[in-house]
């Protein structure tokens, strides 16, 4: 019986499959599903999110040296943090099985870029497996704990949004029971110490390794060659292939799974075979490259474009020469962005940072909406942990004056993550940048995932809870103060009480997401509602941007009224209007 | 219905978060599966728990290869909202059937915008604050095989209007080659145990609904 399932359920399956004892990440779209189905349906594996993907890297290698099978998994991005072990863990190798899976996100569907991580194979020297469904998500997950393994070293998956977020069938051979491997103390320091004397030979090993890795690239049965006849030849990985099935399913294809190292002799034969050959390939020409660097002619991106995702119709029009005109929408439609919920402990936040005219360096999370209307109020976002450095950058070199119109805003999962050192170097050296945390118990934007400081494991387990106030204290932070985020007059006046302080300062808001999944913790009001006879229709209570206000046109006044579905009572509109018509 | 055996069939699924889109694709990918045939499922819902879009698509036939369909060549549009709907007409097949759930969801930006404020317009072509009121006629304009549905209504008398999903997916039963009894097993063991009842009926009200 075949099972309907996503790239990101058919990893976990098979990480569970392949006998993993141990599986690590940190939340990121479209990758979190892989440990949330390891954590929910496997539980005998050890599964955690760690603070940050450098950390979940580090264990899983960790795991691996006592000679468990290990996964780690995250977003492309998350793998740039988890760089630094990656790039020596090469060099170490492994003991059980390592498996990095990093999921891409072309088209950037909910990321702040669309890096091509394919480079990382090639820059740390290891394996790259490339599945193009589900099946193939299953199945190479599997092979990339038997090639960790045979070639003492970390492999990488990497999906991409459209592999990890769709369904297709995945048939499941009955194998022989889950095996774990036998776990021990290692002893072995050339292999795992990493001092120049030692990693010089491990280079000298890698270099070894490669070569056997591309003579098993050569023979590897998932890198196939389809449909022999015609003049025109295509060489393809990752999605890309299904698009090119779908637009000519007969046409020559040489589809690769493993595309580092690139099955050299097998592109050779192929290449010959045909009169023009192709790579169709998304993202960067990663291929492309690696293959004109063998003195092979192939055509790529001069034809099909370095950015966004690839579908079926850039394909076809790439192929018969001639761009298919997509046809666009003519209507004139209303956009339906992503807002903030309603009673979102951040409107109140941000109402206010917009009020004052601050600069606000802004960070990755739900509050990152808060660029958008109509809300207008972060000025700059980077990476996780960037807003309290670049603010603290810029403080260094503005006039005195203008020092005090900026904050750094972030929230407790990416505080966490990445904001501790950025707030050490404000202390260290001297600042006096404000630094507000949004502390809403949870990782919000990618479905609300457990943290260090969220008092839950990534099984549900009740666990201690780090204190972020406290963090802030023992750095030095001499100013942490604490608002209710609901109390506009108080968020204003701490504030500007702070941003004039000679001396670095912590504001924390710390009230609960309104859809934590730990819902006895989340304090529900009864909802508000207008009174239309009383409401003047001076609009200034949908400044707030809170989405269960809405307004109504009555008797030719434009006024407004309360979604009660939506309303859960947080009174921030309340506030806000001058004639109190609103009220429980 | 088109014949499945040669040609593989498009849906696209269109709503607002937390309407249970997904649910629903899941539930037609599910069935298809059953009924043995390839099928493929692509959701875009990256930030849609923050009312943002949610778009979903299945394919199914004899062998499919792309999850998503190309420009044009959407068979069943199912919108679970009218917006939502309009902003999926360009990507449909000249003969497309359109199933829509009688419902409005105001954007956030039709509030935002500065007086003179309108909820609702007549064409809906010239403003980007304005929600088109004559969405349906918009629709039918374009494909004349398009069908609206209470689903609101029907999903009431269900029992939970939380079962939209199941409305619409039943009225889109009509018109697919799977038995009764594979739609039910489907939702048997795709909605929570304490739901199953009122889940079917939603789907046999959408079913019988005209």
């Amino acid at each position: 019986m075949k099972e309907f399932l996503s790239g990101n359920e058919a990893i976990a399956k098979a990480a569970y499959d392949a006998g993993v004892q141990f599986a690590a990440g940190y939340p990121g779209t479209p990758s979190t599903e892989i440990l949330e189905n390891i954590a929910k349906r496997y539980i005998d594996v050890y599964a955690e999110w760690s603070p940050n993907e450098k950390v979940a890297l580090e264990a899983a290698s960790g795991a691996s040296m006592a000679g468990a099978r290990a996964l780690a998994s995250m977003k492309h991005v998350g793998l740039n943090l988890a760089a630094d072990p990656l790039m020596t863990l090469s060099y170490t190798g492994v003991n059980g099985g390592l498996v990095i899976v990093t999921a891409d996100d072309p088209g950037i569907h909910s990321s702040q870029n669309e890096q091509d991580n394919r480079h990382y194979a090639r820059f740390a020297k290891i394996p790259l497996l490339e599945p193009s469904d589900s099946q193939e998500a299953y199945d190479l997950t599997k092979l990339a704990f038997e090639i960790s393994e045979r070639f003492d070293t970390p492999v990488i998956l990497r999906t991409t949004t459209r592999i990890s977020h769709s369904k297709s069938l995945v048939s499941i051979k009955k194998t022989a029971k889950r095996a774990v491997k036998k776990t021990a103390i290692p002893n072995n320091i050339e292999k795992f110490v990493m001092i120049p004397s030692y990693a010089r030979e491990r280079h000298r090993i890698i270099e070894t390794r490669l070569k056997r890795l591309q003579n098993f690239s050569d023979k590897f049965p998932y890198n196939r060659h389809e449909n022999k006849k015609g003049k025109i030849g295509i060489i393809t990985s990752g999605i890309a292939y299904q698009y090119v099935k779908e637009v000519c399913r007969d046409i020559p294809v040489l589809k690769l799974s493993m595309t580092y190292p690139l099955p050299v002799n097998l592109i050779k034969r192929f290449a010959k075979g045909f009169k023009k050959v192709y790579v169709v390939e998304e993202l960067d020409p990663f291929l492309e490259n690696e293959i004109k660097a063998l003195g092979i002619n192939v055509i790529g991106k001069e034809k099909l474009p370095s950015f966004g995702e690839l579908n079926p119709d850039i394909i076809e029009g790439a192929l018969i020469g001639k761009r298919k005109r997509i046809r666009k929408n003519k209507l004139m439609l209303p956009v339906r962005t992503p807002i903030m919920c309603a009673g979102c402990p951040y409107l109140g936040i941000f109402y206010t940072l917009k009020k004052l005219g601050l600069f606000v360096a802004g960070d990755i999370g739900c509050y990152t909406l808060a660029a958008l209307s109509p809300y207008n109020a972060i000025d700059s976002t980077l990476c996780m942990g960037a807003g309290i450095c670049q603010a603290f950058g810029m403080e260094k070199v503005l006039k005195e004056e203008e020092r005090k119109k900026l904050v750094a805003v972030i929230g407790d999962s990416t505080f966490l993550h990445s904001g501790i050192t950025g707030l050490m170097d404000i202390v260290y050296n001297k600042g006096i940048t404000t630094v507000i945390i949004l502390d809403n118990s949870t990782t919000a934007m990618t479905g609300r995932q457990d943290h260090p400081s969220s008092g839950f494991t990534l099984k549900g387990e009740e666990t201690k809870e780090v204190n972020i106030a406290e963090i802030c204290r023992v750095i030095g932070v001499e100013r942490v103060r604490h608002i209710n985020p609901f109390n506009l007059s108080e968020i204003e006046n701490i504030i500007l009480e702070e941003i004039n302080q000679k001396m670095p300062s912590v504001i924390i808001s710390k009230s609960p997401c309104v859809l934590l999944k730990h819902k006895s913790r989340v304090h529900r009001q009864p909802s508000l509602t207008v009174d239309l006879s009383a409401c003047n229709g001076c609009m200034a209570c949908l400044k707030i941007g809170c989405p269960a206000l809405e307004r109504v046109e009555k008797d030719n006044l434009s006024l407004v009224t309360i979604n009660t579905m939506l309303c859960n009572g947080c009174r921030l509109c309340v506030d806000l209007c001058r004639i109190g018509a609103i009220s429980s | 219905m088109k014949n499945t055996d040669f040609k593989t069939v498009n849906f696209l699924f269109a709503g607002v978060g937390g309407q249970g889109v997904l649910l629903a694709s899941d539930i037609l990918s599910e069935a298809a599966h059953i009924a043995n045939y390839d099928v493929k499922k692509s959701d875009i819902h990256g930030m849609s728990q923050r009312g943002g879009s949610v778009i979903s698509q299945v394919r199914f036939g004899k062998k499919v290869y792309s999850p998503i369909i190309k420009d044009r060549e959407v068979d069943f549009l199912i919108g679970f909202e009218i917006l939502e709907t309009l902003r999926c007409l360009n990507m449909l097949a000249k003969d497309a059937k359109i199933i829509v759930n009688n419902q409005k969801i105001y954007p956030i930006s039709i509030y935002s915008s500065l007086p003179p404020f309108s909820k609702g317009g007549e064409g809906g072509f010239s403003d980007r604050n304005i929600y088109p009121e004559n969405g349906f006629e918009l629709i039918k304009k374009g494909f004349k095989d398009a069908e609206l549905i209470q689903g609101i209504m029907l999903a009431e008398s269900a029992g939970d209007n939380k079962t939209v999903n199941l409305v619409l997916l039943g009225r889109l039963s009509n018109y697919l080659p799977f038995e009764q009894n594979v739609w039910e097993g489907v939702i048997k063991r795709s909605v929570p145990p304490s739901t199953v009842e009122r889940n079917i009926h939603a789907f046999r009200l959408g079913k019988r609904s005209k």
